[in-house]
């Protein structure tokens, strides 16, 4: 008898472990479903798989007679928008700030404990603040992405700055580097990997933000989808919406992880 | 021509006396080696030539100047560690100080400038015996090589000094004999100074033509911290007179084989017309 940590699974093995919880869940779900709906055939709170078929084919691929537009590709493209705008600025802000402040010493002293102290501000308590100077529109949900992430992704690009080697910065400057040089040559193709996977952690924050903004107003998005119908218990399209949520999520950080090593193979060659 | 000069030198931090009447004067093209034991100041010694430091007191020379507030590009050197930069390959590596040299805002170059570069990089990855090599990664490379890279990196750009902070104490024995048989070469070749710290003895002697010892030459177990280390033994370990009169005979021999050789073409391009003459 081994001790439990030394018994690893087979590949084969593995990819059936990996998809197990998944049938679980699903079958779990069917089960209590099936149950239910055997005792009252209207049931709303777990309804069968043959309604979220429905109720997705119906959002698809009918046009929503109020809006003019097929619902689940609005809702969807609306989301989406919103989410890669805010991440997209809170990336850029993210590595200029962390990079300008985690490099030069003055900039450093002057606003690492503003950082700090500005990271901890709750951004969904200062979301009234928000709607109220930049008004119920786009701008203001994408602020609050921004308010939310940025500070995040700022502390970790300045942190993984000061954790480059002394070594490297002065060897740099012994080749003759000026601080712009060092800052093109030497910390940022250091810092994008991190960079990345800051983003990618930060994905399930910024689904957050998207929803929460879009559940207070909003004219579409799958968010504000899923809070419009929860008036009706209408579990057929709020249970499909989490799971499609969920999908985009998994798929979106799928590609940044395959970005991160097609575009940095030296960081994948330094962690083996 | 390179001479430095340390003048009367102090280091402390706070209340703590590191070093202290370091005195030193290097000709050019010495070979120095700083041994001590470990935590005496022999790093803090180096990194005050590398500008990584400032005396507390005293100033540096190098050529008769102060020393410049910060590193640059006269001074090149190699650490144990982190001396080469990950991301770059190891061809890319060599080219980011002539790249930068010439390319301020990109600190990249392009066409015909880029090949020039490439190739004076190629030809010093030959010299320290990387060229087949230059399109890995630094990871990819052995503790030996990965010297060997930050070492070709540092003599692209010529330095005046070239500092060494206990470049191969990470090495197998094996690999540290050659990278010792490259060093000393690349010395003799560049006709650079180069200052070294080890606490390895035999290392210290082998490569050295000076070798100096830093260490506390009075303690008080009261305060430990009380009194600095400095220079408490200064050894010629490869006399200098001997050197340049080496020098000068193998410089002697080459003149005087080119001037046969020489004599040989002219006399031979000198009989043919006499012959046609006759």
């Amino acid at each position: 008898m081994r001790r439990i940590i030394n018994y690893a699974p087979r590949p084969g093995v593995r990819v059936i472990l990996a998809v197990l919880p998944f049938v679980l869940l699903v079958g779990v779900y069917f089960l209590g479903s099936s149950a239910r709906l055997a005792i009252d055939p209207a049931d709303k709170l777990m309804p069968g798989f043959a309604s979220f078929y429905a109720s997705m084919m119906r959002l698809g691929t009918t046009l929503d007679i109020a809006t003019k537009q097929y619902l689940l590709w609005w809702d969807t493209w609306l989301s989406l928008q919103r989410l890669f705008l805010g991440l997209g600025i809170s990336a850029l802000i993210g590595l200029v700030l962390g990079i300008l402040v985690g490099f030069v010493p003055y900039l450093r002293a002057t606003f690492e404990p503003f950082f700090a102290a500005f990271s901890l501000i709750p951004p969904l308590a200062v979301l009234p603040i928000l709607f109220i100077l930049f008004g119920l529109g786009e701008l203001s949900k994408i602020v609050l992405i921004v308010f939310g992430i940025a500070p995040f992704i700022t502390r970790d690009v300045m942190l993984r700055v000061a954790s480059l080697p002394t070594e490297q910065i002065i060897k740099a400057q012994t080749l003759g580097a000026s601080t712009w040089q060092m800052i093109i040559g030497v910390i940022l193709p250091q810092v994008m990997p991190r960079l990345i996977d800051s983003v990618r952690l930060s994905l399930g924050a910024a689904w957050l933000f998207v929803i929460a903004a879009e559940a207070i107003t909003a004219e579409g998005g799958l968010g504000y989808r899923i809070f419009l119908v929860r008036r009706y218990l209408a579990m057929d399209v709020i249970l499909p919406y989490v799971a499609w949520i969920t999908l985009l999520a998994f798929l979106m950080d799928f590609a940044l992880r395959k970005l991160a090593a097609a575009a940095y193979p030296w960081d994948r060659i330094k962690a083996a | 021509m390179t001479t430095i000069q340390f003048d009367n030198v102090w280091k402390e931090y706070d209340e703590r006396i590191v070093l202290e009447r370091v005195n030193l004067t290097l000709d050019d093209h010495e070979f120095l080696v700083i041994i001590g034991p470990s935590g005496v100041g022999k790093t803090t010694l180096l990194r005050m030539l590398l500008s990584q430091e400032t005396p507390s007191r005293g100033r540096i020379l190098i050529d008769g100047e102060p020393i410049a507030a910060e590193p640059t590009a006269d001074r090149g050197v190699v650490f144990q560690r982190y001396s080469v930069f990950p991301h770059r390959t190891v061809l890319g590596n060599v080219m980011m100080g002539p790249q930068w040299a010439q390319a301020p805002l990109l600190g990249r170059l392009f066409g015909a400038r880029r090949r020039a570069v490439e190739e004076r990089a190629m030809a010093m990855l030959t010299r320290v015996g990387l060229a087949e090599h230059a399109g890995k990664y630094p990871a990819q490379l052995s503790g030996g090589m990965q010297q060997r890279l930050a070492l070709a990196q540092a003599l692209i750009m010529k330095p005046k000094v070239l500092l060494l902070d206990e470049p191969f104490g990470a090495l197998d024995p094996g690999t540290r004999k050659q990278m010792h048989q490259l060093v000393g070469e690349l010395w003799e070749e560049n006709a650079m100074t180069i200052v070294m710290v080890t606490h390895d003895l035999p290392e210290a002697f082998l490569l050295g033509t000076r070798v100096i010892a830093v260490d506390r030459p009075r303690t008080d177990p009261q305060a430990p911290e009380r009194f600095g280390a400095t220079i408490v033994s200064d050894y010629e370990a490869k006399c200098r007179i001997v050197r340049d009169s080496r020098r000068f005979e193998a410089e002697r021999t080459q003149a005087r084989l080119t001037l046969v050789s020489d004599s040989f073409v002219s006399a031979g391009g000198a009989s043919a017309p006499a012959l046609v003459k006759d």
